[in-house]
């Protein structure tokens, strides 16, 4: 293989292939219809096509391909929830990844370093202790550390800045990681587009027939599509689609807002994040520091950029590390993200009989990008809801079983 | 700086504002409606209708604001004159 791959970038005047072929004309119908070209949504194409021999679909983007939150999140992998049900989904989740650049022949560079949480309070760690303690009891890797093991794994963090905020131990998952997130989406979508996938950007779902409680027809900026069934996995838009097809979802939009240093040499082997200061620090493969928090504090549907929020992040990465001080900062934006009541997302049917939902991911789906794909492939290939996705229907809310993940979820993602 | 106008204390850092969420009809809170009362928050790409606290002086008022622009249109006591149905936007 090297030899090929070196006749391949030596031969005279080759061209680079293409991974993602160019948007083709909208045909009148197709067998699935994927509302949204992020990584849910190419996911679920990919397990559709190459495990459920279902490859007459077409994906629709509005924008570009992984242009939305797949492109905007801070790429943090982990399964250290609160409640049995998100633990053993988001441990299917993390194992995906774990054999994902094998699977899609792709170099996802997924980097399992482990994630530590800290503690600068009591009440921290006593979450920090059931968290642990429901890990364990399902087959993840979750620990409650000390003071001084948080020192070993992480040096360079800041132990003591005086107060309520000093470290006082944390919570050790080693099956945490991070991968890269354009290359998800492009390792699904390229290995969907050679099984015959139809990838449609630029394409915007303007509105729904619907008649005997179900989709018939999907208008788009581009025309009408006949659809046998229908996936929503619109991220940010998720609660607009919805609403065009007649569904209200529990959803309110929040922005995210993230940034990332000038590159540094590599000095930070972990995903580091606390849960008091509601910032997470992690270092890229390209050296960059990526700092993240907590969503703004009010409702917004806008990806603009606010000068407090990027003031709250800064504070918490200087107390982390001070000597960041100097740093300059590359690059900032900001993300829409879908929030439900519970920060659990909502998976599985609607009260439209083929419109099947993958929505509220709010500000922790990219962890869920290969078992949310997976998952909801095998409900729409086979018309039943699988029982991993079970708890997280939409109809949990009347039923009050809410999957409270507030406190797992809040600055760690 | 985003300023935000406290109906008592005027133009004022909108970080010293919190956010308190949407206001209810006050027919809202039955058995019936519990449900979507409870989960179901508005979430309208246009305007909508919310409480706020200005912390320092712990004042609760009403503003107006466009959740696509983030522009406040304007905020004011509950019972005050401009309190009143007719003025809704």
């Amino acid at each position: 293989m090297p030899i090929e791959l070196l006749k391949y970038g030596l031969r005279r005047g080759h061209r680079p292939y293409r991974d993602i072929p160019s948007t083709p004309e909208l045909r009148r119908s197709y067998d699935v219809v994927i509302i949204g070209g992020g990584g849910h949504g190419l996911a679920a194409a990919y397990y559709l096509s190459h495990y459920h021999g279902i490859s007459n679909i077409a994906v629709l983007e509005k924008g570009y391909l992984a242009g939305g939150n797949t492109a905007r999140n801070t790429t943090t992998v982990r399964s250290n929830y609160l409640t049995l049900p998100s633990i053993e989904f988001y441990r299917e989740g993390v194992s995906l990844f774990e054999t994902m650049s094998q699977e899609l022949g792709f170099n996802v560079m997924f980097s399992q370093r482990g994630q530590l949480t800290l503690a600068h309070s009591d009440a921290a760690m006593r979450s920090f202790r059931l968290r642990a303690e429901m890990g364990k009891h399902a087959g993840i890797r979750a620990e409650v550390v000390d003071a001084q093991t948080v020192q070993e794994l992480c040096p360079h963090v800041n132990m003591d800045f005086g107060g309520q905020h000093e470290v006082l131990g944390g919570l050790w998952h080693a099956d945490g990681g991070t991968a890269r997130h354009d290359a998800v989406a492009w390792g699904y979508a390229k290995r969907a587009a050679e099984r015959g996938v139809e990838i449609h950007q630029r394409t915007e779902v303007t509105g729904f027939g619907i008649a005997g409680g179900r989709v018939t027809e999907i208008r788009t900026n581009r025309g009408t599509v006949l659809a046998g069934q229908v996936l929503q996995a619109a991220g940010g838009m998720n609660g607009r689609i919805a609403e065009m097809a007649g569904i209200r979802l529990p959803i309110r939009c929040f922005p995210l807002q993230a940034m990332v240093t000038q590159p540094l040499k590599p000095f930070l082997d972990i995903l580091l994040s606390s849960s008091n200061l509601h910032t997470y620090l992690v270092q890229s493969s390209r050296g960059e520091i990526v700092i993240g928090g907590g969503t703004d504090p009010y409702q917004l549907a806008s990806t603009r950029s606010s000068l407090p929020q990027k003031e709250a992040l800064a504070t918490g990465a200087l107390q982390l590390m001070p000597f960041l001080h100097n740093v300059k900062l590359l690059r900032q934006w900001a993300g829409i993200t879908d929030i439900t009541p519970d920060f659990s997302p909502i998976m599985g049917a609607s009260p439209l009989q083929n419109y099947w939902l993958d929505a509220g991911w709010g500000t922790w789906g990219f962890k869920a990008t290969a078992v949310a794909g997976k998952r909801m492939a095998e409900t729409i290939a086979t018309g039943r809801v699988p029982d991993i996705l079970m708890p997280f229907a939409l109809e949990r809310f009347a039923r009050f079983e809410l999957l409270n993940e507030m406190g797992a979820t809040a600055a760690g993602h | 700086m985003k300023i935000m106008t406290c109906p008592v204390n005027g133009p004022r850092n909108i970080s010293e504002f919190q956010w308190l969420g949407p206001v209810h009809a006050e027919d809202e809170a039955r058995d019936e409606t519990l449900v979507e009362r409870l989960f179901l928050a508005p979430n309208p790409m246009g305007v909508l209708r919310e409480w706020w606290r200005h912390t320092p002086s712990n004042t609760v008022f009403i503003a107006e604001r466009n959740l696509i622009s983030d522009e406040i249109l304007r905020t004011w006591l509950k019972g005050s004159d401009a309190d009143k149905p007719t003025s809704a936007a």
